[in-house]
């Protein structure tokens, strides 16, 4: 086991199945959602896998076309809603956000149980559903194709991503709960880690934008079970209605994977600079201002559906106006390193990561957002490139990131430092070699979700899955490492990072529930003098 | 082989504009993400820890550079998007005298029909330096019409009429594809749209043997369905004429004003009832699900054939 | 949420909490969220229903004669007269006052039971007319927008109903508690009054819009 000589803390305090199965708290639910999440997201690179081989040949070697379609079906609907969405929120963010609050528990630790089991009978249930006989969609459900013409388990698919709905909403709810009414003593809202707003904006999506789509889901259900018409134009329906309630939900579903991650950041960038964050109450109101414009932009993604040209005028616009804040979060950290001590280890190596990526996915967002040239790359690998960029090379790498970050605190050991640089470095390579072809490929014209394709293309989907293979690596390493410190690092002192933050005050690992007493805060996140030394936000733990 | 290709090719004129467009956002994509690159290299070169580069003098007022970066993304932002709207607001005004030809999607071909009755599956055959105007239907799912050529995409959605014009300059073979993912073989839906030099156009056009012209078709059908009953010369029920009809307005009943293009032409076949011409009982059955998109793009382009202007065609 | 029944409830918060103050206002702030998600829940639904109701105004108006407005009419009284009920359940578990708590609480779960028989006739007698979506609806007779028409209106009622089925069981509940030795806390049954007047509030939305817009026409 992994507890410091004799020490209780949350890992060691109980150890029965049974009290990891019913535990309330916080930071265990973290771990189980861990140990779920890596599990998708292994299932989704899978299927990921399989699409980059098929596409080494132009003519369709591996798999045939229907097999080729449930397999990117299974790594969308996989990727987006089992990985992705509930990345950070449930693992970093159900670790962090009451020890960086200086609460003792998340407002509702029951709930948070819940919101576990609940996520785990969805993924069960749509996995079941892939694997029976998959789907074969795409993960969009686009109708009528889904309801009137597709021949796999749409029903079960989606019913599974319903339940999953559930446990995003108790968990946004749980979240905002808890900023709102468990602060410790001292803390108002502008000393508020930047990772707290943007969790807790990321929480305002998540119960805002998911009932939609549950609402969406289900009478999706019903047209295909009842065979009525609801957006089938066959029996009067609208299949654009649905792809407008389908991104109304799914276009700010990309902000609940890349704020939180942004979260994360703006934690590493000014810890590993030794320096404030520049422009914090900037940054934060960034955060919220993405979520409040990101429910306003869903049309972006029909400028070519038919949809009235004065619609498409103003969503182009509003795409416009929200890529400023993120414009503005990304001068802030370069801000942040400028006249600063800046470390190089492997958490900042992929904030760095996350810079660039994040930066050249944000940047081919403008491309798509002029709408004469969405109108050529939209539905083309140009699209699946820029959006990679922001999921991948964005919330992945935050979420890589910011678990090397915490890893000290939630184990209590220490990762071998070099074998993380060097993955994070690798990762980085094999990103780009992966997805920057796609961006050619895209505006060659290449449209997405062929499994074959002109022989012309080869080339760059040669250089893709060399890259994927490389991006591969990159992602099974740190199972090795990092489980190699689990059972062999080196023990971690409370604040290995010297950070500044309240959960850098308990013990590594914490004890169960946190802090004997709530601790005073005295002063905001990130403070460091001249030199680089850390002041920290309260005294102690 | 192929070398590396880096650039779609260009058949016309739009795709030019596009293409100024496109290097323009290359351009800003680049300055800026070099900018980003150089300043994170910089920085962490210049103060990374232990290195002795001055360090005092910190930055600490922040709004002044907030607001500038803020106004400065937001200009070159509003910029490009008046850039791409502009472009893209062509796209919605085809020219009054182009080709027309009727495009039907179905899982997993295009079939294309052409005003004088020649019929063409997953190729289509247009003249150089003509506006061609494409009157698109789907017969099952959503798909999309895509000639990366010619940097036009159109989703074709069931149930309603979509169109799309363009305009090839330089006679040639591209690609043609479907866009929106529909089923199995959506790869395979596709194929080529050759541009030919006027004069190769019209032989190609005669080539194809002599068919009926697509109103002539639609004229035949016209009576088989059993229109002419109502809409003809010598009609039992008082139905509304439709010589003269199209491209005019028409009153409905619910006092506003519509023009009869082909969209309310198929609309009013298919759902009768939703658009009553006024002084008309609301009488005529529904064809929805009798005619397939084929036959209604044939009865169109007949009442269009009756309508004020000549009839289009060779 | 945390309504937990222990002996000591009413004098020690849950350990995350600081006073029963604070974990009161948790749990209010926590359920005002999930109305939250709620409304938009519902509201997704109604708007894909004014969407096509705009789309064909006449045939969805001539589709909407086919409701039985009395007994929608009913329903609006019915449930109306139970979130009064509510209110007064609330206000009397505040002072203190369990046997009228109980007995305005049992009023409130009868008058939704009450909406549930009147619903569930209402839906026979749709089903007598052919015009239930899925189960016998008359395209030939009523036409295909109609069958739109009344697809939003089982998905919407139905969806209600359950929201309701659901308030009766814990009024229920709460009705039985508040008459027994162990009397449920003033913020459960404010909170779950909370809900009540949110259920009663959707049936405000959907009464109009189903059964009185374009009536006169």
């Amino acid at each position: 086991m992994m507890h410091g000589a004799g020490t209780e803390n949350y890992l060691n305090a109980e150890t029965t199945l049974r009290s990891w199965l019913l535990t309330t708290d916080h930071k265990r639910i973290a771990l189980l959602y861990f140990a779920s999440i890596t599990f998708f997201f292994f299932v989704g690179g899978v299927a990921a896998a399989l699409i980059r081989l098929q596409l080494i040949t132009p003519y369709g070697g591996l798999v045939g076309a229907d097999t080729y379609n449930r397999l990117f079906t299974m790594h969308g609907i996989i990727m987006v809603w089992f990985f992705l969405i509930p990345s950070i929120p449930t693992t970093l963010g159900n670790f962090m956000l009451p020890m960086m609050i200086g609460a003792r528990d998340l407002a509702f630790p029951r709930l948070n149980l819940l919101s576990w089991y609940l996520y785990i009978a969805g993924g069960l249930i749509t996995l079941s559903a892939l694997l029976l006989g998959g789907v074969d969609t795409g993960w969009t459900f686009y109708e009528p194709l889904s309801t009137a013409y597709a021949n796999g388990y749409v029903v079960l698919a989606v019913l599974g991503i319903f339940i999953a709905g559930f446990s995003s909403v108790l968990t946004g709810l749980n979240f905002i709960v808890t900023v709102h009414k468990l602060r410790a003593p001292g803390l108002i809202w502008y000393r508020l880690p930047v990772f707290i707003w943007s969790t807790y904006a990321t929480s305002l999506i998540l119960v805002l934008a998911t009932p939609v789509l549950a609402m969406t889901l289900l009478m999706l259900a019903a047209e295909r079970l009842l065979h009525v018409g609801i957006f089938d134009p066959a029996l009067g329906g609208d299949p654009l209605l649905f792809q407008h309630m389908f991104w109304f939900y799914s276009h700010p579903a990309v902000y609940i994977m890349i704020l939180p991650s942004m979260g994360v950041i703006s934690e590493i960038v000014p810890c590993f600079a030794r320096k404030s964050l520049f422009g914090y109450k900037f940054v934060i109101w960034c955060s919220i201002a993405i979520a409040v414009i990101g429910f306003l932009v869903w049309g972006h993604h029909m400028f070519v559906s038919g949809q009235s040209l004065y619609a498409s005028l103003v969503f182009s616009f509003l795409s416009y106006a929200v890529a400023v804040p993120s414009a503005i979060k990304v001068f802030n950290w370069i801000a942040t390193m400028h006249k600063g001590w800046i470390r190089f280890d492997a958490p900042m190596l992929y904030a760095f990561g996350f810079i660039g990526l994040f930066t050249i996915g944000g940047l081919t967002g403008l491309f798509l957002a002029a709408l004469a040239v969405d109108v050529h790359v939209t539905d083309t690998y140009f699209v699946v490139a820029h959006f990679h960029y922001i999921m991948v090379g964005g919330a992945v790498m935050g979420y890589f990131g910011g678990l090397h970050y915490w890893w000290p605190k939630i184990t209590g050991r220490l990762y071998p430092e070099y074998w993380a640089r060097f993955t994070a470095i690798l990762t980085f390579f094999g990103f780009n070699l992966t997805f920057f072809p796609q961006f050619i490929l895209g505006t060659l014209g290449m449209p997405r979700r062929y499994q074959v394709y002109p022989p012309e293309f080869q080339i760059w989907h040669v250089l893709s899955s060399a890259g994927a293979s490389i991006l591969a690596i990159g992602y099974a390493l740190p199972i090795f490492y990092l489980g190699w410190s689990i059972l062999k690092g080196a023990r971690a002192p409370a604040n290995p990072w010297r950070a500044t933050g309240l959960e850098w005050l308990t013990r590594s690992p914490p004890p169960p529930h946190n802090f004997a007493s709530a601790p005073e805060v005295v002063r905001g996140p990130y403070c460091y003098d001249e030199e680089g030394n850390a002041l920290p936000q309260a005294a102690h733990g | 082989m192929y070398g590396l290709p880096f650039w779609p090719a260009r058949a016309g004129a739009y795709a030019g504009q596009w293409d100024k467009l496109f290097i323009g956002l290359l351009i800003l994509a680049f300055l800026t993400a070099g900018l980003v690159i150089f300043l994170l290299i910089l920085y962490a070169a210049r103060y990374r820890h232990g290195s002795k580069a001055d360090r005092s003098n910190r930055t600490r007022k922040s709004w002044r550079f907030e607001v500038s970066w803020t106004i400065a993304s937001l200009l070159i932002f509003l910029i490009l998007g008046a850039w791409g709207a502009h472009l893209f607001v062509r796209l919605y005004q085809p020219p009054a005298n182009a080709l027309q030809i009727f495009v039907v999607g179905k899982q997993w071909m295009w079939k294309a029909q052409h005003p004088g009755g020649q019929r063409e599956i997953n190729e289509l055959h247009v003249p150089a330096g003509r506006d061609v105007r494409l009157v698109m239907a789907s017969q099952d799912v959503i798909h999309s019409f895509f000639i990366p050529a010619l940097r036009i995409k159109q989703d074709v959605v069931p149930g309603r009429y979509e169109s799309l014009w363009f305009r090839a300059d330089k006679p040639g073979r591209y690609h043609l594809f479907c866009a929106e993912y529909c089923g199995t073989d959506h790869a395979r839906m596709g194929g080529w749209v050759t541009v030919m030099a006027s004069r190769d156009f019209a032989r190609w056009l005669s080539d194809q043997g002599g068919q009926p012209s697509l109103a002539a078709q639609g004229a035949a059908l016209f009576r088989r369905y059993g229109c002419s009953g109502c809409h003809g010369q010598s009609g039992a029920v008082r139905a509304p004429r439709l010589e003269g009809l199209f491209g005019g307005p028409v009153p409905l009943s619910d006092g506003s004003v519509v023009i009869a293009d082909d969209r309310y032409v198929r609309d009013s076949i298919l759902l009768p009832k939703a658009q009553i011409a006024a002084g008309y009982q609301p009488i005529m059955p529904s064809f929805a699900g009798q005619i397939g998109e084929d036959d209604l793009a044939k009865l169109v382009a007949y009442i269009e054939s009756l309508g004020p202007e000549k009839p289009r065609g060779q | 949420m945390p309504c937990r029944r222990r002996p000591m409830a009413e004098q020690a918060p849950a350990f995350q909490y600081a006073s029963l103050a604070q974990q009161d206002e948790a749990s209010t702030l926590g359920m005002w969220t999930f109305l939250a998600t709620e409304v938009l829940f519902f509201g997704a639904l109604l708007a894909g229903y004014s969407a096509y109701r705009i789309t064909h105004p006449a045939l969805f108006a001539e589709a909407a004669r086919h409701t039985r407005i009395v007994l929608g009419t009913a329903n609006t009284a019915i449930l109306l007269t139970s979130s009064a009920f509510m209110a007064t359940a609330v206000e009397m578990t505040s002072a203190g006052r369990r046997r009228a708590a109980a007995v305005c609480l049992a009023f409130t779960a009868a008058l939704g039971i009450g909406f549930m028989l009147v619903k569930g006739w209402e839906y026979s007698l749709e089903y007598g007319e052919h015009l239930v979506p899925g189960l016998n609806f008359d395209v030939g007779l009523h036409g295909g927008i109609a069958e739109l028409f009344f697809l939003f209106y089982f998905f919407a009622t139905g969806v209600h109903a359950l929201h309701l089925t659901i308030g009766i069981a814990m009024v229920g509940g709460l009705a039985l508690r508040s008459a027994s030795a162990d009397p449920p806390k003033a913020i459960s049954v404010r909170m779950i009054g909370l809900y009540w007047h949110f259920v009663d509030v959707v049936w405000i939305f959907l009464f109009p819009l189903i059964y009185l817009v374009g009536r006169n026409q």
